[in-house]
């Protein structure tokens, strides 16, 4: 990997510490928060001109009828609720079947296919344990919930140090998200350069991460010196933090650099998606669309000039009065 | 039917392996049968749309405005600032695959580009190369792509090919709904003058006549007169409908579908009746005659425009809500766009059932009412009384029109109606029921003649499943709240299941009514001889929760 490499010539071959200490991580993370701002508010401004959300179940209508409040939400709490479901439990996601056409006969047969389901799981609750977990890099005393993620993180209770489970899982899970791509052909077809590298980078993290705590070792104390520098905005390369940390970091803040542009944004994204976020409740409640324009429609004066005198022959009522246009054509 | 369509045991050989070549590098080829006719000229001019002229699919030049690029251009920047679906499902898909296989298109057909991600990616490419500054700086390499000619004929094949059902998005963890994508690639098409001919002629008569098949006023009242002395034939009672009656208390509209053609025409029949024995004070129009709208598979404007004549017509007689039949897109646009299009309605108030008193307050803004809400009610307040045994000879299936299953939600309402008039009712499997439906195939304005290949492989996942129930209940009547639905699905049943006949769920109501002052009834609606009873039974089991 070249970010690697930059990194570790970069520190190493020309003692560019400071540059990758202090300076890149400082830029990485100006732009990951004015880019990720710049990119909600950008969303944030265009309106949703019709409510569109995907009903997933009985809407709310008689009242001895059971709509289903989760996937057809008809308030806005209920949609929150729907909203929480799959920020939280991915449950659309959950839903995922997998449809065989056998062949002879063509017979559809559907299975269950949960598998993405788990690797997303599993990957996205490791990565909010993991950097949940580094905060101790960052906050002096550490506080007990951080403390406490990583007592639990370590309920192995295996190896010294101890091994944490979710860095684990989370090399497992991008290696089999990674895995997915490239061993389905279908996957494999659709995907782009844009759906790999994050998931290279993110493995470069995780392996870079497990190498310094279980088999190189850093000298952590520097580390948390470096974090709680950079933090109180009084920024100190201590001395022998070793290569590997700064390739760790180097490959962390171009991941925070990268996430504003790219598709890592759907964690954004996912709170502006209209068929998600919003409430079934179009025919209760009047939505307004900020842009609505009037449009010139074929009206029923000019409708019934046209059809006048065949509208008289078969009886239709009218409103201009029968005798007026008749005889003519 | 086409003549070149293949026989089913050919259709149904899928190649699912996916081609050699990328599919940027894969150039479109169109094949006959899985497309529309292109929209002709005069189609294009009766709605003052840009570039009428009469081209052909077939052409290679499709006589496109000389500053087609910028038209197109300038067509997807407004769009991105007015619709957030469109600016955030152009930014956050992650490519993961899960919508891949739920299209029914894809699955029938094995294409690639009908998987939606790919359908998205159509756009999203063009939309990388001009809006993002990776895709203008590293082109393909991150999958932008400039917009071409080549590009333009790629979109119009396959945004043609995608009937809106928004089956992928229930599925997307992020909500993606590739009717948008469909949607909006079809409005900047139509911004070219390249909509399909279906869509356009049926739009245009719509606009001008009042309804899409352009069936003048006279001619209307004649079909609904024809269908009330069927109604005397069959059951002695004498229907007098009202056609733009002012003062009435109710605007009734379905689509086209319902008063032209069968089977359309029986469950035209099944209102009829039912109005009639509830003494209702409604009337049709023959102005606004069309609930469907081929307006939303055109541009957002279209729809908006043909929609307008609802209203005005509702303002106009003096009625006090609108009551719509049953019909998919219909509702799709009455549901989640009337309102915000073309109300507030004022002029009407909060529909209350004229029956029952039930105050429809989920209706209070837009003031419209599907006609299973509205019957569902009627029977749950035992208004109306029904001998489920005259459909003894039925075994039933249900299928949840796309529309109204993801665009709304009106799920248990048509299977109550169901249990209710039929003894023998069965579902089809889970995984293609309620908010998994499949398309019928023929949705958004694709159930033409010349692209039978297409509908017949859309709809394989609906008609499969039909015939699973069809096999193992003997089901021998596939019931549908949908016009498409009635128009599209004899041909494919035919194809795919034959045996199994398509009813609406008012025909089978209409078979089951008992009217004050009716005969004996030896026929049903269709005019066919009832099976001799056997035991009738009156009751039906109750409904079962979700």
């Amino acid at each position: 990997m070249g970010l690697v490499l930059i990194a570790w010539i970069g520190v190493q071959g020309f003692g560019l510490s400071y540059l990758f200490g202090v300076l890149i991580p400082y830029a990485a993370m100006i732009i990951f928060f004015l880019g990720v701002l710049a990119r909600l508010l950008k969303w944030a401004r265009i309106p949703n001109p019709f409510v569109i959300p995907t009903t997933g179940g009985q809407q709310k209508s008689l009242s001895w009828i059971k709509p289903s409040k989760l996937d057809n939400p008809f308030t806005r709490g209920q949609a929150l609720g729907r909203l929480f479901s799959e920020v939280f439990f991915f449950r659309s996601l959950f839903r995922n079947l997998s449809p065989r056409v056998e062949n002879e006969q063509p017979t559809l047969t559907f299975a269950s296919a949960k598998w993405l389901w788990l690797f997303a799981i599993l990957f996205h609750y490791a990565m909010f344990v993991t950097v949940f977990r580094h905060l101790r890099f960052f906050t002096n005393p550490v506080p007990w919930p951080v403390k406490m993620a990583e007592a639990l993180d370590g309920w192995l209770e295996v190896g010294i140090p101890e091994i944490l489970v979710s860095g684990l899982v989370l090399l497992l899970a991008v290696t089999l998200l990674l895995s997915r791509r490239l061993l389905i052909p279908r996957l494999r077809y659709i995907s782009l350069l844009n759906d790999y590298f994050p998931l290279f980078l993110l493995m470069g993290i995780a392996a870079t991460g497990a190498l310094m705590r279980y088999v190189m070792g850093i000298n952590a104390n520097g580390a948390k010196q470096l974090a709680m520098g950079l933090i109180s905005f009084k920024p100190v390369i201590p001395e022998g933090i070793g290569p590997l940390f700064f390739i760790h970091l180097f490959l962390v803040c171009t991941l925070l650099a990268y996430f504003p542009f790219s598709k890592l944004m759907h964690a954004g994204g996912i709170f502006f998606s209209p068929t998600r976020t919003m409430p079934n409740n179009s025919r209760a409640v009047l939505h307004e669309n900020p842009w609505n324009y009037p449009v010139k429609f074929h009206s029923y004066q000019a409708y019934e000039t046209e059809f006048h005198d065949k509208m008289v022959e078969a009886g239709i009522p009218l409103d201009q009065g029968e005798p007026h246009l008749n005889g003519e054509a | 039917m086409s003549d070149n369509l293949p026989e089913a045991e050919e259709l149904a050989r899928i190649n699912l392996d996916m081609p050699p070549s990328g599919w940027m590098d894969t150039p479109v080829k169109l094949q006959k049968g899985m497309y529309c006719h292109g929209v002709q000229g005069k189609n294009i001019k009766a709605l003052g749309m840009p570039n009428p002229r009469d081209w052909l699919v077939e052409d290679d030049d499709w006589q496109l405005p000389e500053d087609w690029y910028n038209i197109v251009m300038e067509g997807l920047r407004e769009r991105l600032h007015r619709f957030r679906s469109l600016q955030i499902f152009m930014d956050i898909c992650v490519r993961c695959g899960a919508c891949a296989d739920k299209c029914h298109f894809f699955i029938g057909s094995g294409d690639p580009k009908n998987m939606p991600v790919l359908r998205a990616e159509l756009l999203r490419s063009v939309y990388r190369h001009d809006f993002t500054r990776a895709g203008r700086i590293m082109g393909k390499m991150v999958g932008a792509r400039k917009l071409t000619k080549a590009v333009i004929r790629e979109w119009w094949y396959y945004f043609f090919q995608c009937s809106e059902c928004r089956r992928c998005s229930l599925f997307c963890p992020y909500g993606i709904d590739t009717a948008e994508i469909t949607i909006l690639g079809r409005e900047l098409l139509n911004l070219l003058g390249l909509n399909i001919d279906w869509i356009g002629a049926a739009v245009a008569k719509c606009h001008h006549v009042g309804n899409h098949i352009g069936m003048e006023p006279q001619t209307f009242k004649e079909s609904i007169e024809f269908l009330c002395d069927d109604i005397e034939e069959i059951t002695g009672v004498k229907i007098e409908p009202s056609i733009n009656r002012k003062g009435a208390e109710i605007l009734f509209v379905t689509s086209s579908g319902d008063f032209y053609a069968e089977p359309g025409i029986f469950t035209c029949m099944g209102y009829l009746m039912l109005f009639h024995q509830l003494g209702l004070d409604y009337t049709w129009s023959t102005y606004a005659a069309e609930g469907g709208n081929f307006g939303f598979f055109t541009s957002h404007e279209v729809a908006k425009l043909l929609n307008a004549k609802m209203y005005a017509e509702a303002e106009r007689l003096k009625v006090k809500f609108i009551l719509g039949g049953e019909c998919g897109h219909m509702w799709r646009v009455i549901h989640q766009y009337m309102g915000t299009m073309n109300g507030p309605a004022g002029f009407l108030e909060t529909p209350v059932s004229p029956v029952t008193g039930t105050r429809f307050d989920h209706a209070a803004s837009t003031k419209a009412v599907h006609i299973c809400e509205f019957t569902s009610d009627l029977v749950h307040q035992n208004k109306i009384k029904l001998d489920p045994s005259r459909n003894d000879h039925l075994n039933i299936t249900f299928h949840d029109s796309c529309n109204v299953a993801r665009g709304m939600g009106l799920l248990d309402e048509p299977r109550y109606l169901i249990k209710k008039a039929c003894n023998h009712f069965y579902e089809m499997p889970e995984e293609t029921i309620r908010e998994q439906t499949f398309c019928c195939g023929s949705g958004a304005g694709l159930h033409a003649g010349e692209d039978m290949e297409l509908r017949m492989r859309g709809g394989l996942p609906r008609a499969n499943a039909v015939r699973t129930v069809r096999d193992r209940y003997d089901v021998n009547t596939l019931a549908c709240i949908c016009a498409i639905d009635r128009v599209a699905f004899p041909a494919l049943m035919d194809y795919w299941a034959p045996e199994v006949g398509v009813a609406g769920i008012h025909e089978l109501l209409g078979n089951a009514l008992v009217m004050d002052g009716e005969s004996e009834r030896p026929l049903n609606l269709r005019g066919e001889e009832l099976p001799e009873k056997s035991s009738p039974s009156d009751t039906t089991e109750e409904m079962e929760g979700a």
